[in-house]
């Protein structure tokens, strides 16, 4: 399977890769995928008081495609608002990419873990 | 050096396809399904050659199916469109080659019913036998587009007209056209086409069926899913870069090499109108422009072919692939030959690499022989 | 490192490439100045010349395996010959029982031809076999039932290398009567293969694996006792009526080249090749995390079938552009699922995703092992430190205790 320029320059240089406090209030964590599936991916955001993403952070197990739209999604999110970042679609990942139909999914997969982070944050936010 | 008129059993490759082969033999190496680079390499030259083998008939390439060649492409056709449905009938022509009749007669067995349409005194479908064979109970017509020992062309275009508002699929196998003739798939109004590379110079062990996307084909081959899983099995690369390369070619040479074979033809036709007591079979004005086939009267093929060789010459008494059996064509008998003449029969097929000498060398061959005495050869 | 040519080939169990003795026998069969004749044209010295070419491969064909040369028939691959022996089989032999046995990590030709044959009415057994990827006898001998017909394992698989033993096999059949079928492209060339010896009653083989051309293989058929096969493709009635179809002359005279090379070079090739593969698995052995998929004993020289736990196995295969080696089988990589063949051997999704496959062979050098090793282990560090697993696993968390959300 050939990979988009776009996917390789993800791939070689990964954007924001790390760990933030999951247990820190400012920050919303989402994990999903599965070992099994052969793709995890977690993303991690840290949301100033007014709502803002001020650092969007990311691990992913799985092949170049799915790495490097995590690494996308972290770049587009950061200085996005929650109902900003919610607006990213799937879609939009898999067109800059140029991903093939077979990897699709690795789109869809950031598109979740983006609603997990923020649904997350959210929560935490709620119980405060 | 010895002189080869048996163009229609192969062709020579020609050097400029063994060139295009070469680095897929030597260097690039590589499974068309593996990921890594090599893998990839060996991916795009069988999509070029998809292209290469869709251009010369006037196809799209996602409708190549590539096979192990032209038998392999035609049992695919058969009992990959067949095998899963309820059986009914299913009409040949009388002339077909044995990879078309097997499969067919193969089908019998399932219950199937399969009937011959008949040919005229020259090799070309009887109008008549058409009418009363296929009916609106038929699911598959396979009709060649040319005959491979007589030349005789078919009218397979008009035949898919008459039949364009019925459901039955449409077969021809090609296989002796291609390269020799141009071929409009699109045009001829077919459902699938058969084509072989070794018959215009091409290698051996490469062939493809050319079938309309929404035909529902079962495999002949299980496992890997290769050819959209309708021909599985990892892809023959240099043979399939070297069918795409002589299929290039064969299109951009057509008429040149077309011509070059109707001279040597015309050239032979006029020497064997001169000698006595002899048969040509079909004589029909649309034939391919290479084939002749004929019988000397009181001469009997085989020996006249061991003659024949003993003298350099290459010629056949028609298929190769009946060469084995010492049966009168089954062709000839169609076309209402008796039994006799048909197993004296000659088939001589020109390519490119003839020349006009070789016509000379075959006449004075002939003309030798034709004035001893029919027995003495058989003694000798 | 300047001698190492890029990327370096790896993948020998995918193909090979033609050995350059393989293809000058071919290139004599091809042009017009050669011998390109139809092998079936019984009527000059073009087609008996090719004939007599086509006689002698399949002579050195036979002398490999210990057979007799009547006993070979030529195919276009050993997915065909697998189809021609399990359908020709199955269709031949319906009135003695329509059951068969066969492994679940058998090829993809031998498992979609059981699929088919299941569709049309048979019924077939698939043996889960040992986690080390070697069959129980005990199990196969239970599965044998008064209607089975066939039974149809590999000789090597082509994911793990691991050898089966199919003398004793072939034992087990014959004293139950049942035909025994086995898939040889990975072995013939690179384990002893002695048909006098072996109960085998039809062999699958394939050229490319052995450094001969794409596109032929043969299959053996046994005469003594005879085995009867339906054919699958029809026609002209070549190969005695089993296989139709022109004869290719330079792909047969290219698989009898290289598998006369076989033959002859067989041992000391091996003990190379084995020296080559132990490095490369003594520079991954100490890593963390690190399994060896199969048995190490009963495997072939060139294979070694690694699981890098907590990488996924295409990006890793991505971070090694440099070489070419396979995640699981090359027929499968185009699909997401992980491979079959190590799932049934019972490793888990995680370590099957994690999987690569080295395969060494002919041409492969010292220095390109030792190129390799220093770049898997840092490709694997780098995608470690992208992975959340890796970090998990590192806090101490169980993966098996963590509620996935699947999809």
């Amino acid at each position: 399977m050939a990979y988009s320029e776009k996917v390789m320059e993800h791939y070689e240089n990964p954007r924001n890769v790390g760990t933030l406090d999951k247990d820190a209030s400012n920050v919303g964590t989402g994990m999903v995928g599965a070992p099994a599936c052969g793709d995890v991916m977690r993303l991690q955001i840290q949301v100033s008081d007014d709502g803002v993403i001020e650092n969007a952070v990311f691990k992913t197990y799985g092949c170049g495609s799915a790495i490097a739209s995590s690494s996308l999604v972290t770049e587009w999110m950061k200085g996005k608002t929650l109902e900003e970042a919610k607006q990213i679609k799937n879609m939009d990942i898999a067109e800059e990419l140029a991903l093939p139909p077979v990897k699709v999914h690795c789109s869809v997969l950031a598109e979740d873990a983006i609603s997990a982070a923020v649904e997350d944050y959210l929560k935490k936010k709620q119980a405060d | 050096m010895p002189v080869y008129l048996d163009n229609n059993a192969t062709t020579a490759l020609d050097p400029r396809v063994l060139d295009a082969m070469l680095p897929f033999l030597k260097d690039i190496h590589g499974n068309p399904s593996s990921v890594h680079r090599y893998g990839r390499l060996t991916r795009n030259a069988v999509e070029h050659a998809r292209m290469q083998v869709a251009q010369l008939v006037a196809a799209s390439p996602e409708q190549v199916i590539f096979t192990s060649g032209g038998t392999e492409a035609n049992n695919l056709a058969i009992l990959g469109s067949l095998s899963n449905k309820q059986p009914s009938q299913l009409a040949i022509s009388a002339i077909e080659h044995a990879s078309v009749t097997e499969p067919a007669r193969t089908l019998t067995r399932q219950g199937w019913e399969l009937d011959y349409i008949n040919v005229d005194a020259d090799g070309r479908l009887d109008e008549d036998s058409f009418r009363s064979t296929v009916s609106d109970q038929t699911a598959l017509l396979s009709v060649m587009l040319a005959n491979n020992e007589t030349g005789s062309l078919q009218p397979v275009q008009e035949l898919a007209q008459q039949l364009a508002d019925k459901q039955l699929l449409f077969h021809s196998d090609a296989s002796q056209v291609a390269g020799k003739l141009a071929i409009n798939f699109t045009d001829l109004g077919i459902d699938m086409m058969t084509l072989s590379s070794h018959k215009f110079y091409g290698p051996q062990g490469a062939g493809a069926l050319i079938a309309k996307r929404s035909i529902e084909l079962e495999p002949v081959i299980h496992g890997g899913g290769q050819e959209r899983g309708l021909r599985n099995g990892t892809e023959n690369i240099p043979a399939i870069v070297g069918f795409g390369a002589a299929a290039e070619l064969a299109r951009l040479e057509l008429e040149q090499n077309s011509q070059h074979s109707e001279i040597l033809k015309q050239q032979l036709l006029s020497e064997l109108n001169r000698i006595q007591g002899l048969t040509l079979f079909s004589q029909l004005h649309e034939s391919l422009p290479n084939t002749i086939q004929f019988a000397l009267e009181n001469f009997d093929g085989e020996a006249l072919l061991m003659y024949l060789d003993k003298q350099g010459i290459a010629v056949s008494s028609g298929s190769a692939c009946h060469s084995q059996a010492g049966a009168p064509s089954h062709v000839l008998l169609a076309m209402g030959v008796s039994p006799e003449l048909a197993k004296n029969a000659i088939r001589v097929s020109f390519g490119k690499n003839n020349q006009t000498d070789d016509v000379s060398v075959f006449i004075k061959a002939l003309k030798e022989i034709t004035l001893s005495s029919p027995q003495s050869m058989c003694a000798g | 490192m300047s001698d190492i040519k890029l990327p370096i080939y790896f993948d020998y169990s995918a193909t090979t490439p033609v050995d350059q003795r393989v293809a000058d026998a071919m290139i004599q069969c091809m042009t017009v100045d050669g011998n390109f004749g139809n092998p079936a044209s019984r009527s000059h010295a073009f087609g008996w010349n090719s004939e007599e070419a086509v006689e002698t491969a399949r002579g050195h064909v036979a002398a490999l395996i210990n057979a007799d040369p009547r006993e070979i028939v030529w195919t276009s691959g050993a997915t065909e010959s697998d189809n021609l022996a399990i359908k020709g089989v199955a269709h031949f032999y319906k009135k003695n029982g329509k059951h068969i046995i066969t492994c679940k990590t058998e090829h993809k030709a031998v498992l979609d031809t059981c699929r088919q044959l299941e569709r049309e009415g048979y019924e077939v057994t698939y043996l889960d076999p040992e986690p080390s990827g070697l069959i129980d006898h005990n199990k196969l001998k239970d599965a044998m039932r008064d209607d089975t017909i066939l039974v149809s394992i590999m000789h090597v698989n082509n994911e793990i290398g691991i050898i089966q033993d199919i003398a004793a096999i072939g034992e087990l059949c014959r004293e139950r009567k049942i035909i025994f079928h086995v898939d040889a492209a990975q072995s013939a060339g690179k384990v002893d293969i002695d048909l006098q010896q072996m109960k085998v009653d039809l062999m699958s083989f394939s050229a490319h694996k052995i450094y001969g051309p794409k596109g032929i293989g043969a299959l053996y058929v046994r005469r003594k006792p005879r085995i009867r096969l339906e054919a699958q493709i029809h026609g002209g009635g070549h190969e005695r009526g089993m296989r139709s179809g022109t004869l290719a002359t330079h792909q047969i005279v290219g698989m009898g080249e290289a598998f006369r090379i076989a033959k002859q070079e067989m041992q000391t090739e091996n003990d190379r090749i084995m020296k080559l593969r132990n490095r490369l698995w003594n520079g991954f052995k100490d890593m963390e995390e690190v399994y060896l998929n199969g048995d190490f004993e009963h495997r072939t020289a060139g294979n070694l079938n690694v699981s890098f736990n907590f990488v996924e196995g295409e990006s890793l295969i991505m971070a090694l552009k440099d070489i070419a080696v396979s995640s699981g089988s090359a027929c499968t990589s185009a699909s997401l699922e992980p491979s079959y063949v190590l799932r049934a051997l019972g490793r888990s999704d995680e370590l099957a995703h994690s999987s690569l496959r080295f395969t060494i062979g002919r041409y492969t050098t010292e220095a390109e092992i030792d190129y390799t090793i220093e770049l898997v282990k840092r490709a694997v560090n780098k995608l470690r430190d992208l992975s959340p697993l890796w970090d998990m696993f590192k806090e101490g968390i169980d993966l098996n205790s963590v509620e996935w959300a699947a999809h």
